[in-house]
């Protein structure tokens, strides 16, 4: 009983771990410009796409897909984000919502075009697949591999933020924008930059998704609520928050699963609207 | 009102000019009985563009004039048509009180939503406001033995409509019991914009900080308009249910939500017949475009919102209006 309580902790740890990869781009990335970006879910499903094409079209190994998932995700979104996005960084909500679900229904109409609307499957290699089993415990080896990702991310983005020049300008930027262009920072570039590396964190998270939840066109949407959930309760440009409630979610969402499968994702719609009630801009929020 | 519209020498003369009927309003509206005679076989088609025309009007009172940005305004048309939908089949199938019923409903759902709805802005409000929608959404999906869950709510009989006309086939009594239903909402919502309730709304969506110094109380403003519009989106929603006689789970889905978002923003937010346009131009297409794939429909959706976004800031009456102004300086 016990040992089945700690399986399912740990199952939703590392669901949470998804999430985080997922989402940390975006709160970064709206607590700096404000800027609400609801196409985030598509930049991961294009990681994911990328990795399922690799590996099926040219054989490319899964552990070289990832780098591949990444960096062509943020390709994508620094197109889109020099195209579309700069126009808009001083518009209102509402426009920036607009076209952010314009580029998501572009987006799931044309991956249902090139890869139909089915589920794509993912071989793993065998070393990523089974159990492994400790102190009675079964753990999926696949998750622990998740885990571990998602913890060597985190490490580089907190000693990244807080230990290089870079990471100084773009704390700068979240806490002071006007003051950090007073000061000489170029703003807009340092927001280029981490835009695309928390979009291309997002494809990397997509193409980690794909054993775990599947992919298919509706990804870009399904997601979407999730990352947000994570988002706003977390608090924007809060990396520390962010964790947090990526874990949170992950385990409230797989144990209402195992445990209550009768609710459903009623559980987390609760949560969410509770805690947004309770403290409005997040439960970790800077500001 | 735009920020660069010159001060107002004459208030009453301003708000006199305002509420007065334009001949192309008196022009539109006699246009809505066209369909009756030019194309009685598309009648259906044109209840459901009255439908969403009135659900357009509902969200403009929020968005376009209050400037609260609601992703989950189907949640009040979903409930209303479930509401309108289960009183027909438990046995009540009068129109008018059951059309009233969906309604107050979602009026009052409103009222409980609009105190969390309005303590919360920015990302905050469209993740709470997405999540009510999303919550309610689940909650039918759920509860398949009140709702008919993922298969939608069947059995759904309406009596005649005063006792004398019955739902045809073809759509006439439908098509004008919409209509009617659409011109009294947006008779009432007009009056409600230009009242000094309606100045209110429009300052506070302009700025939020400045109002409580003159004296208005803008959460209690804000509360009144957002319950007011969840009364009428379940009154669009209701119409949908008796009309159709059957309520899909759809109706609460987050499609649905946007969808209206596109249309409104499509005619032009904050303009009162903004969401009547786009609803108009918005349903004729995708009915023109209905036999493409559903798939590719949603990219032409998508296109039409970035399109729309990037050049059309005030939607098509917003552009109309421009080059209106633009010839008469010249």
């Amino acid at each position: 009983m016990i040992a089945h309580f700690i399986g399912v902790l740990f199952d939703g740890f590392a669901y949470g771990m998804l999430l985080f990869v997922l989402s940390v781009g975006l709160s970064v990335t709206l607590g700096m410009m404000n800027f609400i970006n609801l196409a985030h879910g598509s930049f991961a499903m294009i990681g994911g796409y990328t990795a399922v094409t690799l590996m099926q079209a040219a054989g490319v190994p899964f552990l070289l897909t990832l780098p591949a998932a990444f960096l062509i995700a943020a390709a994508a979104s620094v197109v889109l984000e020099r195209a579309l996005y700069r126009r808009l960084y001083r518009a209102t909500d509402l426009d920036q919502s607009l076209l952010t679900i314009g580029i998501v229904f572009v987006s799931i109409a044309v991956a249902a075009w090139l890869f139909g609307t089915t589920q794509q499957p993912v071989e793993l290699p065998s070393y990523l697949r089974g159990y492994v089993t400790l102190a009675g415990i079964d753990l999926g080896v696949y998750r622990l591999f998740l885990v571990a990702v998602a913890l060597i991310i985190t490490l580089a983005l907190v000693a990244g933020l807080e230990y290089t020049r870079f990471g100084a300008q773009v704390r700068a930027a979240v806490d002071n924008q006007r003051m950090a262009r007073g000061l000489g920072i170029n703003v807009d570039g340092v927001f280029a930059l981490t835009f695309a590396l928390g979009s291309g964190l997002a494809g990397l998270g997509g193409a980690l998704a794909i054993e775990m939840v599947g992919l298919d066109p509706s990804f870009a949407f399904k997601f979407l609520v999730f990352v947000l959930i994570v988002v706003s309760l977390g608090g924007l440009a809060s990396i520390r928050g962010t964790f947090a409630a990526a874990t949170l979610l992950g385990v409230i969402d797989v144990a209402s699963k195992y445990y209550a499968p009768q609710l459903g994702a009623f559980v987390i719609y609760l949560v969410m609207i509770a805690v947004l009630m309770w403290r409005p801009a997040g439960l970790f929020a800077r500001r | 009102m735009d920020a660069k519209s010159p001060p107002i020498a004459d208030p009453h003369a301003f708000l006199a000019a305002q509420v007065r009927w334009r001949p192309i309003e008196i022009a539109f509206w006699l246009a809505t009985l066209l369909p009756f005679v030019l194309s009685p076989s598309y009648l259906v088609l044109a209840s459901h563009v009255a439908i969403a025309a009135l659900f357009a009007l509902s969200l403009d009172l929020i968005l376009g004039y209050a400037g609260i940005i609601s992703l989950g305004h189907a949640a009040f048309f979903g409930f209303g048509a479930y509401t309108a939908g289960i009183l027909a089949k438990a046995g009540w199938g009068e129109p008018l009180s059951g059309l009233a019923g969906g309604a107050c409903a979602a009026l009052l759902l409103g009222y409980v939503t609009s105190f969390i709805v309005t303590r919360v802005s920015h990302l905050s409000l469209i993740m709470v406001t997405l999540g009510i929608c999303l919550l309610f959404y689940e909650g039918a999906n759920r509860m398949g033995w009140l709702t008919g869950g993922d298969d939608g709510l069947q059995g759904v009989v309406m009596w005649p409509l005063l006792g004398r006309f019955d739902f045809d086939l073809y759509g006439y009594v439908a098509y004008a019991y919409a209509l009617v239903a659409l011109f009294v909402s947006f008779l009432a919502v007009r009056r409600l914009i230009h009242s000094p309730f309606g100045l209110s709304l429009r300052g506070i969506r302009e700025n939020v900080r400045r109002m409580p110094a003159i004296g208005a109380p803008t959460r209690r403003r804000l509360r009144t308009a957002y319950t007011i519009s969840a009364g009428f989106a379940g009154l669009a929603g209701a119409l949908l249910a008796q009309t159709s006689q059957f309520v899909a789970l759809e109706v609460l889905s987050f499609q649905r939500s946007a969808e209206i978002l596109v249309m409104l923003v499509l005619g032009g937010a904050g303009r009162l017949y903004g969401g009547l346009v786009g609803a108009i131009i918005f349903m004729v297409a995708r009915d023109q475009l209905a036999d493409m794939n559903p798939q590719y429909w949603y990219f032409w959706l998508g296109l039409l919102l970035i399109t729309v976004v990037m050049f059309l800031p005030n939607g098509i009456l917003g552009g109309l209006a421009q080059l209106l102004a633009r010839w008469r300086a010249s």
